[in-house]
């Protein structure tokens, strides 16, 4: 039986990548860099405000600023801009934790009409969940050759 | 092996009603489409149910237009992209007609017309309807992204249509007929990316075009109009290049559903696509083009790209398929 | 002090800006997806700071390094190395706790606006 490897027809391949539209790469790489350095601008009068007005420092201040972006993100997701933004800005909304919040709020909303255990809360993680899995693997294995590199050193 | 069917009883299309949403019935075929809707839920708490029951309204006007009861109706041929075509299943629940569910991607609805037309000229039936839909926000999500992730669109992709068409087909009747048909094979060149669905789509087109003019000895000229299903723009390029290539001149005739359905201010992607592109476009501009003889030939080829979520997740390339069925008026 | 605010805003732009455009140069020239890149810019994140050198940036532009998915890296990696010198248990669960405000916050909004709002369909 043929795979899918048979079947390339590499000239075919070549002559479709030679005449494909391009993406726009200044106007996409500029659109990236002022929304994704905006998104961190409003992180950080958050963390002015915080560290000021309640005298918030150190990881609980960072935490606490991660929470409202993950918040605005989610809210703007769920009034349906963030993915306009997105649209803009690609990059530039994609990295930011907002957009974070976007990938953990999209499809929530996308398969509520599948219920609200295996819809929203089941289907919560399918684009995020990566993030978490290998977030929290990896700072284990991060923790591990510390503790064991600081008692043999 | 012979691809190519004629029809000698010439089934007759008897009957025809399109529905679109609402960024469809802007777009420059908006007057031809019979039922525009200004929100695409229509009216319904879910996406997928919106679908089925744009599909049920289009089946059910197709078949007043066609003056029949819906008794008289023998078989429902329909299809659309959602898993388990369930779009189609349910909108033929609320018929009495025999019900075939079919699956060609984007390619449903000329496979239907040329399922229909076979029963009819056979002489198995009396009166079909072959129907075919699409929803921009159910294809969407089976397909790609949740609605309101956050994501760009590569320039060479395309926007899936809301909308279904109907078609009535008849042993006996007035209207445009349906005299040969080429039936595709699956071609697959090893396009990988899933957003390029022109270029995967392009080869099967070709195929089937020259395999046509080949077991039917005609040429692009013979026709008024070639009409492929969405290709796009990018894939349309593709398509004229490879038959060029092999002979045949189609500049002149051709012309694709999912440039046409939209406005050319839009031109920021490739067009449409989706199994209710080429079943919108058929059902309100080409038949109202050839009940007014305006179209005396076309040869209509819906084309369909063969891939699920599963298969490019995994890696598979994607094959193409695209059927042709020739109208005269 | 208004010229030292100004100064910071003006790094956090700068910063945060040019990680945003690292990813768009990304989605550009590879075909990586957006979930893709999240992941790498996490790991990314993990693995500078658990070289320490992602602390000099965090320093240097405040919310422009941790506002972007890396810096919830760097609190993961951050989080562990703190907790590595404390046990093996501080060790595994340090990553973890430093990210649990991000965690929980992502869950709980995300659940509660997914029960109020509704996917909208797009035209464009």
């Amino acid at each position: 039986m043929k795979t899918s490897n048979d079947c390339t027809n590499q000239n075919f391949l070549n002559y479709v990548k030679s005449i494909s539209p391009k993406t726009k790469q200044r106007r996409s790489l500029i659109r990236a860099f002022w929304v994704g350095g905006v998104i961190c601008m409003i992180g950080q009068t958050f963390r002015y405000l915080l560290e000021f007005g309640l005298g918030l420092s150190g990881d609980e201040l960072s935490s606490y600023v991660s929470m409202i972006m993950i918040f605005l993100g989610a809210l703007l997701t769920g009034l349906g801009v963030y993915d306009r933004i997105g649209k803009y800005a690609g990059g530039g909304s994609i990295v930011p934790i907002t957009g974070f919040a976007n990938s953990v709020v999209s499809p929530a909303m996308e398969f509520k009409t599948e219920g609200y255990i295996y819809g929203t809360a089941a289907k919560m993680f399918i684009v995020a969940g990566p993030i978490i899995v290998f977030g929290i693997a990896s700072s284990v294995l991060v923790g591990i050759l510390y503790f064991i590199g600081l008692r043999i050193f | 092996m012979r691809r190519t069917i004629c029809f000698n009883n010439k089934p007759v299309i008897i009957g025809a009603s399109s529905i679109a949403g609402p960024k469809e019935s802007e777009g420059s075929i908006g007057k031809f489409i019979e039922t525009t809707l200004n929100d695409d839920m229509y009216g319904e708490d879910t996406f997928e149910k919106a679908e089925s029951k744009m599909l049920f309204t289009a089946i059910k006007k197709a078949v007043d237009n066609a003056h029949k009861k819906e008794d008289e109706i023998d078989a429902i041929i329909a299809g659309d992209l959602l898993n388990q075509i369930i779009a189609s299943t349910f909108a033929a629940r609320n018929f009495p007609s025999a019900y075939l569910g079919i699956y060609n991607a984007c390619a449903t609805f000329a496979e239907s017309l040329t399922i229909g037309a076979m029963l009819i000229d056979g002489k198995y039936m009396n009166n079909v309807v072959c129907s075919a839909s699409s929803h921009f926000s159910s294809a969407e999500r089976q397909y790609r992204y949740p609605l309101e992730l956050g994501c760009t669109r590569p320039p060479q992709a395309q926007w899936t249509v809301t909308g279904a068409g109907s078609t009535v087909i008849g042993a006996k009747g007035s209207g445009p007929k349906i005299t040969s048909a080429t039936i595709g094979k699956v071609v697959d060149y090893g396009v990988v990316d899933a957003n390029n669905m022109g270029a995967a789509m392009a080869p099967a087109a070709a195929d089937t075009l020259i395999t046509h003019f080949r077991e039917s000895n005609c040429a692009p000229c013979d026709y008024d109009l070639i009409v492929t299903g969405d290709l796009g723009t990018l894939g349309s390029r593709i398509l004229k290049d490879l038959s060029w290539e092999k002979g045949y001149d189609i500049e002149k005739q051709h012309v694709d559903c999912g440039e046409l359905i939209y406005n050319l201010c839009e031109s920021e992607y490739q067009g449409g696509s989706g199994a209710g592109c080429s079943a919108v476009v058929f059902n309100s501009y080409l038949m109202e083009r050839l009940r007014e003889n305006k179209l005396k030939k076309i040869a209509f080829m819906a084309t369909g790209a063969l891939l699920s979520s599963v298969s490019s997740q995994q890696g598979d390339s994607i094959p193409g398929i695209a059927h042709l069925v020739v109208v005269e008026s | 002090m208004v010229f030292e605010i100004f100064l910071t805003y003006l790094k956090v732009f700068v910063v945060g800006g040019a990680i945003c455009t690292i990813a768009q140069l990304f989605i550009n020239y590879t075909k990586i997806t957006a979930g893709k890149i999240l992941v790498y810019f996490l790991l990314a994140g993990v693995l500078l700071q658990a070289v320490g050198l992602y602390q000099y940036l965090v320093d240097f532009a405040g919310a422009g390094a941790t506002v972007p998915i890396c810096g919830f890296g760097y609190l993961l990696a951050d989080g562990a190395i703190k907790g590595a010198k404390i046990g093996l248990f501080e060790a595994i669960t340090g990553g973890t706790t430093a990210a649990a405000m991000g965690i929980t916050a992502a869950i709980i909004f995300g659940y509660i606006f997914a029960l109020i709002f509704k996917s909208k369909s797009k035209r464009n």
